[in-house]
């Protein structure tokens, strides 16, 4: 990929050197190679905020981020053309031709490319474009105009080409498309011709669907020569993309026909909203077929996001995408943003989570183990003699000592400092650290998607704390935004600090893993302070120097935010991490 | 009751005029969606000898949507469950409103003949059918003396 040359010559040190492309600052890095320069030694330090985070991420490369496109539905539209328009003009195929192919094909490009050269048919079948069976094919005679006039009244719709001229269609029957549409099939070699989808008045062919034929009933039929009359057609047509969604392709009516019916055969034998729907279907499928593309899961979203990030290289980089409405989330799984924790990882802890998380803390409270078996044991009543149901082990639940040495003092245990019961107390210690390791992760990563669930309050309460400051002070209100520039970078650092902690839970003890930590406990502690600056009374008198200390503060929370996301992602890609999980399953 | 599509009527119409050799199917007087249907087990299968009844309803939906078909005679086939439910692509995915009735019943019957354990209902007959086809067989054919014969009904 073209982002490793960028990568190769990124500068690394403790204190990141920060780009600077706002506007203010652009002069800066004018003229320069867009990544960071060796020679460009700019440190950020605590009483400066010329190092403010840029809001253009996408002019500086960074090992935390992934290039990455947003889409609107029209672009898809175009792209998807512009696709098949491309493989089209190659072997000189039909838009819509192309589209079929590609369609099946997944639109993986090189895959068609490669298929098509090898055996151009049997792509073909795979799309379902025209078997067809010879028989059929003869006794299909040319279309001609004359029945466009006699079948004119009830379905307007039916209309067809004829030799590239159009056929008028002067009027239409109630719930059936009201425009005459006409078809371009545009391959139309002389050969293709006696191949092609057509619409006859069929005095001598019953429908398969209605058993009839009425007289002014036109008949339709696919390149394979199989009719069924337009009123059929459009009920099975309507009823497939009504009823059934989420459709890459209808086959021909006809039972086991390979053939698939084509965009401008539904387009025609459709109701208009019937046929958008078709349309949004196929966009979907094109999106959900295409692997570098992902609609943003934010509610009534529609923008979708391109990214070139290959499953494979999940595991060394979280490619995390932010959509046009705002939305932040990770590409590679389509989850919200996880960073710095790589999709596997937060998969798994999420289920441990679900999972766990509730349990494991009732076990802790509630349960002890049986020193012989480690059966989880949990007592509902009765007296301090236990007896393990599993191996029969005695204790006594106190002290966790063996019985035996208790002798005849039941209900009462006044033997805490005996020798055993210390060594029994121990092994529970011991076997309870895995758990306490991961409460104690859990833990600090449900503070922080806790304080997360309050940002709402928080964003309202700015909102009042900009208007007090605006009226109390001479600040205009472009001049308060730096308090919600505040509030997002707190919302966004609580964030990627949730992850630090799934992040660092699977992480090996070791001396990497440290200085993780050591990184992670700044961005907390200045994540925590800036949150409380934001907490903090207003005094009017004191407004400049608040400002300025919020702005120190942010400025130093998002390079701090911006340190744990670089580590961690270098030490991904230099594959740096070591973790206590396979990362395979 | 909404009336009764033509297709319907000419599809019931052409069964009883032309009846399918080895199946009995008859629309109810009083709703003639639902049909009483009976199935001879085909020769050379375990099933020979014996007479399956079905149930067959046609939906609202119907010829868009498939027909529901049920097996009323206890069965010991892999792709037919305990409640008699058959599982046939056409019945499922693969229908389409060309087929009928009269081609979804042979196709039933098609399957009596030619039990499929790959893709079972019922996953012990077809583990049975998989691991001892003659063991199986005994079974089917056992079941259909004490249950499909045309005696017992």
């Amino acid at each position: 990929m073209a982002g490793n040359d960028i990568f190769d010559s990124y500068h690394y040190s403790d204190d990141m050197d920060y780009e600077l492309s706002s506007p203010a600052y652009g002069t800066d890095s004018e003229g320069e190679p867009p990544s960071g320069d060796p020679e460009d030694e700019d440190f950020y330090d605590d009483d400066t905020n010329n190092y403010f985070t840029t809001t253009n991420p996408k002019d500086e490369r960074r090992f935390s981020e992934v290039e990455y496109q947003v889409h609107g539905m029209d672009d898809l539209v175009r792209i998807q053309k512009t696709e098949a328009d491309k493989v089209g003009s190659i072997f000189g195929l039909s838009l819509t031709h192309a589209t079929m192919m590609l369609r099946s094909m997944r639109w993986n490009k090189d895959r068609f490319l490669e298929r098509y050269t090898e055996d151009p048919e049997r792509v073909q079948r795979a799309a379902g474009i025209a078997d067809v069976d010879p028989e059929a094919a003869r006794s299909l005679a040319p279309p001609v105009r004359d029945y466009f006039e006699r079948f004119s009244a009830p379905l307007a719709s039916a209309a067809v080409d004829n030799e590239g001229e159009k056929a008028d269609v002067p009027d239409a029957a109630p719930g059936l498309p009201v425009d005459p549409i006409f078809i371009a099939h545009d391959d139309l070699s002389l050969e293709a011709q006696s191949k092609r989808a057509r619409t006859e008045l069929r005095a001598d062919t019953l429908c398969e669907i209605c058993f009839s034929n009425e007289p002014d009933t036109p008949l339709y039929a696919l390149a394979c020569g199989h009719w069924f009359c337009v009123v059929c057609y459009h009920e099975y047509l309507g009823h497939k993309v009504r009823d059934e969604g989420l459709l890459t392709r209808i086959q021909c009516p006809t039972a086991k026909c390979p053939n698939a019916v084509d965009e401008p055969s539904v387009e025609m034998l459709v109701s208009p909203r019937d046929f958008q729907r078709y349309q949004r279907l196929l966009l979907r499928s094109f999106v959900d077929d295409n692997d570098v593309m992902r609609w943003c899961p934010a509610p009534d979203c529609t923008y979708v996001v391109e990214c070139h990030t290959p499953q494979s290289a999940l595991t060394s980089t979280v490619p995390t995408v932010r959509c046009r409405c705002g939305h932040a989330f990770c590409f590679g799984c389509g989850g919200g943003d996880h960073q710095p924790c790589i999709c596997a990882l937060a998969k798994m802890w999420i289920k441990k989570c679900t999972d766990d998380s509730e349990t494991s803390s009732w076990i802790d409270v509630h349960t002890k183990v049986c020193v012989k078996c480690r059966a989880v044991i949990e007592k509902n009543g009765g007296c301090n003699h236990m007896t393990c149901r599993k191996c029969g082990h005695e204790f006594c639940w106190v002290c966790m000592g063996s019985w035996v040495e208790h002798g005849r003092s039941y209900y009462n245990c006044n033997r805490y400092s005996e020798k055993s019961s210390q060594e029994a107390r121990q092994f529970q210690t011991k076997s309870r650290a895995t758990l306490k390791r991961y409460l104690h992760y859990y833990e600090r990563y449900h503070n922080h998607e806790l304080s997360a669930r309050l940002d709402h309050q928080l964003y309202l309460q700015t909102e009042k704390k900009m208007l007090k400051l605006q009226q109390a002070s001479d600040l205009s209100w472009i001049e308060v935004q730096f308090l919600r520039d505040a509030v997002d970078t707190v919302v966004q650092c609580r964030e990627t600090l949730k992850w630090t902690y799934a992040f660092a839970f699977y992480l090996v003890r070791n001396n990497v893993t440290e200085l993780f930590e050591d990184n992670q406990r700044d961005l907390e502690m200045a994540t925590e302070q800036l949150s409380g600056l934001l907490e903090s009374n207003l005094d009017p008198q004191a407004t400049p120097s608040f400002r300025q200390k919020v702005l120190d503060k942010t400025s130093y929370v998002a390079a701090r935010r911006q340190v744990v996301l670089e580590d961690t992602a270098r030490g991904l890609s230099e594959d740096r991490w070591e973790f206590n999980v396979s990362l395979t399953d | 009751m909404a009336a009764l599509p033509k297709r319907i009527t000419k599809e019931i119409e052409r069964l009883i005029k032309d009846p399918v050799p080895g199946i009995i199917a008859e629309p109810h007087e009083d709703n003639l969606r639902y049909f009483d249907v009976v199935i001879a087990g085909p020769t050379q299968s375990p099933f020979q000898g014996g007479e399956f009844k079905l149930e067959l309803f046609l939906p609202e939906g119907y010829p868009m949507e498939p027909p529901k078909v049920r097996f009323l005679t206890k069965i010991y086939h892999p792709n037919i469950d305990k409640l008699g439910r058959i599982c046939l692509d056409i019945l499922k995915d693969k229908w389409s409103p060309a087929l009928q009735v009269r081609t979804v019943l042979l196709s039933i019957q098609a399957l009596l003949s030619a039990p499929n354990p790959d893709d079972p209902l019922d996953n012990n007959v077809a583990q049975h059918w998989k691991d001892n086809e003659k063991d199986a067989i005994a079974t089917a054919t056992a079941w259909t003396q004490q249950y499909a014969l045309p005696a017992s009904k």
